[in-house]
């Protein structure tokens, strides 16, 4: 319960030394600081990394053609090599684990100027070819219309799904593109939808400015035959994608006469080893924060309990006096304990306060926060409420030793230190 | 009201020293007694005990009627909070409060509300005649008014007895009559009054001066000089 009284004695007593108490304070407020600051910096150059890699799925693999380096069962080394339909088929038929594959056809590096038109409007932009299973892998908000569907696949459907920087280059806003026809080098396709993904972590540049169509429509018209660029693949949940790349691995160079101690004829881009590295990194960070945050905080804590007991040294008279006059020892040791949790109490919130202050102060510096997106440098709620219970649970025990010492106190000793 | 039956007190630091042996006493109520004696007598550790702020080691000590010994450390705070109010030679006010609230914390440890507290607080000071300096701090007083501050605070739970430790020592002899005066004062209402001096001119103003020496007591005197003096006169 609240007691007034008790307020006015433990302000009286820490007022008494403000030079003191605020030096003893600034060890907590401090300790309190560096952990909010270190934990929110942390976990600001964590989201700041996983809004890059946002859309695209955390256990997927990308896994394409390089040379052999092995010369093997009468093929000479250096050989190339590419990943065709027959592979597709197979690896969906034999692989176990997988969710989705999707195969992706980039149409050269070499793009012309002005490929893309719609009446009087063009741009230069990249074309790709996959199926729908990409947008799994690869995830884009529509904002109009749909994504590729495995009809467009099967019937080499002429139709594409463009990219933002598309749409703003052909379309005026707000125009409905679904079912509008575009030229895209030379050959004409209705647009299905405008797929909204962003430049973080993407493959073969900016999805905004990709113009994709069905990989099979794109073997056609660019007279790519049965070859494939690039196998985008995820696993199912709770399957290792290491697990099912090394599977298709194990097809392709099965079926493509590669040696299978060859390291270099089938390249993959594993990404549930990057993100699960990105954690681990992230892990390192979060715990090297509280631990540097936790120490400086048990620093200033030993600080408070220190001159808790200093205090105590100090006023043995007063408390002896009290005890005299009819101060209980339960009742003195609780005023020293309220001391010690206030002074803890108010250092540690001004602490989480500041730290919260610091850390909006450095996104908005640094704009990596801003234009409507989340703030980056904050701390969860349920951080700052972990780090009340640990103030209130340090400020109780720093003043723990100081209180015993002073129940202990008898009057007749304090009364006798003149 | 006080009956001690043979009262023995040893400290053992080093060579037991044996300060008290085998003290009987008889106190009635609303006697003023003073205890004298050489220092090193044992005289503060017979006010020390008689105010529970120390322990005996045998013997028997009742006030009012009950038996004091082997108290935990919370019922003997509660006995001196309300049976007994304490006077010392050097004042004792806690320094960073006022007098106001020198005087009114003995009600705190009561529960009796800040408002109450400090009402009664200033009626004890009024009493005293510092109702003025109710709110300087004890640093602002002089040692006459500090002790009087001590007084009205020793008084404010209106206990059984007052025991003052040498009330005197830190005073000139003036102030110091003016200080007996008022301990004598509030005798004659009632109050039970033991005082600890080495003064004989303080011991005089008593009803009763023991006279304490190496431990047992010497002899008890009653002062034939109590009708004949007042407490104005001068203190030898």
């Amino acid at each position: 319960m609240f007691d007034l009284d008790r307020w006015n004695e433990i302000m009286q007593t820490i007022t008494r030394n403000r030079t003191r108490s605020i030096l003893t304070a600034f060890g907590v407020f401090w300790g309190v600081f560096m952990l909010i600051m270190l934990t929110g910096g942390g976990g600001a150059l964590e989201k700041f990394i996983k809004r890059n890699m946002d859309g695209v799925a955390t256990n997927s693999c990308v896994i394409w053609s390089g040379r052999t380096s092995e010369a093997y069962k009468g093929f000479r080394k250096n050989r190339a090599w590419n990943i065709n339909n027959r592979d597709v088929e197979i690896i969906q038929d034999r692989v176990k684990g997988f969710d989705a594959i999707s195969p992706v056809l980039y149409g050269g590096w070499s793009v012309r100027d002005n490929n893309v038109v719609r009446g009087d409007k063009k741009g230069t932009f990249r074309v790709q070819g996959m199926n729908a299973n990409y947008n799994k892998i690869n995830r884009q908000k529509m904002m109009f219309g749909r994504y590729i569907n495995d009809i467009d696949v099967m019937e080499n459907r002429k139709v594409c799904v463009i990219g933002t920087r598309v749409y703003e280059t052909l379309f005026t806003a707000g125009e409905d593109p679904v079912g509008q026809s575009i030229s895209v080098d030379g050959i004409y396709y209705k647009v299905a939808g405008v797929g909204n993904g962003s430049d973080n972590l993407s493959f073969n540049g900016d999805p905004r400015e990709t113009i994709s169509i069905p990989f099979t429509t794109m073997q056609q018209l660019y007279h790519f035959g049965d070859r494939i660029d690039a196998l985008f693949a995820t696993s199912q949940p709770n399957i290792a994608m290491s697990e099912v790349q090394q599977q298709i691995e194990t097809i392709l160079k099965s079926n493509h006469s590669i040696a299978p101690n060859d390291r270099q004829a089938v390249t993959a881009f594993n990404l549930e080893m990057l993100f699960r590295q990105v954690d681990g990194l992230f892990l390192g960070v979060k715990i090297l924060a509280w631990i540097v945050g936790l120490g400086t905080l048990f620093a200033g804590i030993i600080g408070v309990s220190n001159i808790m007991m200093v205090t105590v040294r100090e006023r043995t008279q007063e408390i002896g006096v009290r005890r005299a006059l009819g101060a209980s020892p339960l009742s003195i040791m609780s005023q020293i304990m309220s001391e010690s949790f206030t002074i803890t109490a108010i250092a540690g919130f001004l602490g989480i306060s500041f730290g919260v202050l610091g850390l909006q102060m450095v996104d908005l510096g640094t704009g990596v926060g801003a234009g409507g997106a989340e703030g980056l440098f904050q701390i969860d709620f349920m951080l700052a409420a972990i780090a009340a219970l640990i103030i209130i649970m340090l400020g109780t025990f720093a003043g723990l030793g100081p209180a015993f010492r002073a129940m202990k106190i008898k009057p007749i000793e304090a009364l006798s230190e003149e | 009201m006080i009956r001690l039956e043979n009262i023995n007190k040893t400290y053992y630091t080093g060579t037991p020293l044996h300060v008290l042996k085998g003290i009987d006493l008889h106190i009635e109520k609303g006697e003023f007694v003073s205890i004298m004696g050489a220092s090193g007598s044992g005289k503060s550790t017979l006010l020390n005990i008689l105010g529970i702020l120390d322990t005996y080691d045998t013997g028997k000590y009742y006030l009012n009627g009950t038996f004091i010994d082997n108290l935990t450390e919370t019922r003997s705070s509660s006995y001196r909070n309300k049976l007994i109010g304490f006077v010392f030679q050097s004042f004792n006010l806690i320094s960073f409060k006022n007098a106001l609230e020198n005087v009114a914390l003995p009600l705190y440890y009561q529960k009796v509300g800040r408002r109450t507290r400090n009402k009664i607080a200033l009626e004890y000071l009024d009493k005293l005649g510092l109702k003025e300096w109710a709110h300087h701090m004890p640093a602002e007083l002089s040692g006459g008014q500090k002790q009087r501050v001590a007084i009205a605070r020793a008084l404010i739970t209106k206990p059984h007895m007052i025991l003052a430790d040498e009330p005197t020592g830190a005073l000139d002899s003036k102030t110091s009559l003016e200080v007996i005066k008022i301990l004598r004062d509030i005798n004659r209402e009632g109050m039970t009054m033991i005082i600890v001096t080495h003064e004989s001119g303080i011991a005089n103003k008593t009803d009763k001066i023991i006279h304490l020496s190496d431990g047992v007591i010497d002899r008890i005197e009653k002062n034939t000089h109590k009708k004949k003096s007042s407490p104005d006169s001068e203190i030898k």
